[in-house]
């Protein structure tokens, strides 16, 4: 696995699992700083919005002050990869419903789109993106599962539609499900409750600029 | 799809994974679950008394009119969780087929079998259960909870217990990681648990689920003690609504459970609050009438 020990990336720690986050990075190499206050975001290289509860994260993002900060380095460039709720805050825009978001990625999301806790659910995913060994080209973590990517699916939101900007990962049941645009990485299921790393290995390698896409 | 898994332990443990780090607060209408949801809370316990009233009325606490708690599911966004009486997995299925997102066996209703806990394995719907100390968090991880929470002393405002339940559940798991492998045998039987479980615990030096802390929470600073004693998140029931001003003491609450550990922000958010629920000494309240004896 490349060498990512110079990378500081920042997890979103209001509440949910971030824990899970910092742990997924460190294993892959690159250092985890958690993020409650504003000036936890001086000199990120990288930011994790994990999975939560969306409206609860949106609210707390406003009170904190951290709302405006992170839209701001956010549409500056920084790289950032949302995961279920993290998937919510990025959208422009939602179908029903309203909370606080970030609107940094041209896509409009449905909340608890699979439905209540009772039809949470499991699913093993085809990400091409990931390649068949993951996108270094080396199992990550020193012996990753190949194939298919397991999902983990919890009240998950999908990606109702997507502008021109946005490429789309996987889809499950004919709903996107997984997108990219430019550096902004989401996925509408739980890759830290997995020990696959394929994803935050995908996300340190864009926004390191080491494109897997376009090498 | 057909390779599509629903109820797996998997989604059910993964929820309260999402919830860490939140405070789960007890409502008892719309109107309070709309303050809850803006106060900043994870999810909420839909109930028909919060458990201050249950101990004042006295009589049978059962699991509430499912009218009531749909009511509380069209009004927010956020998980609804609902109680079921201890062993009344009626109450339980009633409670899955209204698709509550999680179900509370909880010691707080009066419970519905003297021996049997609900087979939560039967079920989709997650389960999150009370305990005081390890043997009975894994008994009940056993029969299929996907979350658990100290029982503390609901309905007093008083901590004392649920940092009491918090500091034993975190003392046995100490105990047992520092014990050899050939120890785990006997100390599965005094704690009367799954030897799997133990041996779970005794290498990972954690329950194998989330872990919550619940009973007498009612000031920013309790929640913030109980995460620093190792809680994953809060459970608030009697303490916000029984208060002045249940909205400005949520909103604290939330605060406070975030930055547990950063007094500049306990002090601000516990600055100015109005009055907190009265509560009560638990010797007063007699040790036949602890709620935290039900469930075994």
């Amino acid at each position: 696995m490349p060498d990512y020990e110079h990378l500081t990336v920042g997890v979103l720690a209001l509440q949910g699992a971030f824990r899970e986050h910092a742990i997924a990075l460190e294993k892959c190499g690159a250092t985890a700083r958690k993020i409650r206050r504003r000036r936890d975001l001086a000199g990120l290289d990288a930011l994790i919005i994990p999975g939560g509860e969306s409206t609860t994260i949106g609210k707390l993002m406003v009170s904190y002050h951290l709302l405006d900060e992170i839209k701001g380095i956010g549409a500056e460039g920084l790289p950032i990869f949302g995961t279920c709720a993290g998937l919510v805050m990025l959208a422009r825009e939602l179908v029903e419903g309203d909370q606080p978001l970030l609107g940094l990625m041209d896509i409009t999301v449905r909340r608890n789109a699979f439905g209540r806790q009772v039809k949470s659910f499991e699913a093993a995913l085809e990400i091409p993106a990931l390649g068949a060994e993951g996108p270094s080209g080396i199992p990550a973590g020193g012996g990753q599962p190949h194939g298919p990517f397991p999902g983990i699916f919890i009240r998950a939101p999908w990606i109702e539609s997507a502008g021109a900007g946005v490429e789309v990962l996987a889809e499950y049941d004919g709903h996107a499900i997984a997108a990219r645009q430019d550096k902004m990485l989401v996925t509408a299921f739980h890759p830290e409750l997995t020990d696959d790393l394929r994803l935050h290995e995908l996300f340190l390698q864009i926004m390191g600029g080491s494109d897997p896409a376009k090498t | 799809m057909s390779d599509m898994k629903i109820g797996t332990m998997t989604v059910k443990a993964g929820l309260a994974e999402m919830l860490k780090g939140g405070v789960i607060m007890d409502v008892t209408n719309a109107e309070q679950a709309k303050t809850a949801e803006e106060a900043g809370a994870c999810a909420v316990m839909a109930l028909e008394r919060v458990p201050s009233d249950i101990r004042a009325d006295g009589g049978v606490a059962r699991m509430s009119d499912p009218e009531m708690i749909q009511e509380i599911q069209k009004s927010v966004t956020i998980p609804v969780m609902a109680k079921a009486r201890i062993g009344h997995f009626v109450e339980a299925q009633i409670l899955q087929s209204l698709e509550v997102d999680y179900i509370d066996e909880s010691e707080v209703l009066t419970p519905a079998d003297e021996a049997n806990h609900i087979n939560k394995w039967k079920f989709t719907v997650p389960f999150v259960c009370g305990a005081v100390n390890l043997g009975e968090a894994l008994r009940r991880i056993s029969e299929g909870a996907a979350m658990i929470r100290t029982k503390g002393e609901a309905g007093t405002g008083n901590v004392v217990e649920a940092v009491r339940h918090m500091r034993t559940i975190t003392g046995d798991i100490r105990q047992l990681a520092g014990m050899d492998e050939d120890e785990l045998f006997m100390a599965a039987k005094e704690l009367r648990a799954p030897i799997e479980l133990v041996q779970w615990v005794a290498k990972n030096g954690k329950l194998p689920v989330v872990n919550f802390s619940a009973g007498g929470l009612a000031t920013p600073a309790d929640a913030a003690l109980m995460m620093q004693l190792g809680a994953e998140g809060v459970f608030v029931g009697s303490g916000i609504f029984k208060s002045e001003d249940p909205a400005g003491r949520g909103k604290a609450i939330v605060e406070a459970t975030t930055h547990y550990k950063d007094p500049e922000v306990l002090a601000r958010v516990s600055a100015g609050l109005k009055k907190a629920m009265i509560g009560m000494e638990i010797k007063d309240i007699g040790e036949e009438n602890l709620i935290q004896h039900r469930g075994w």
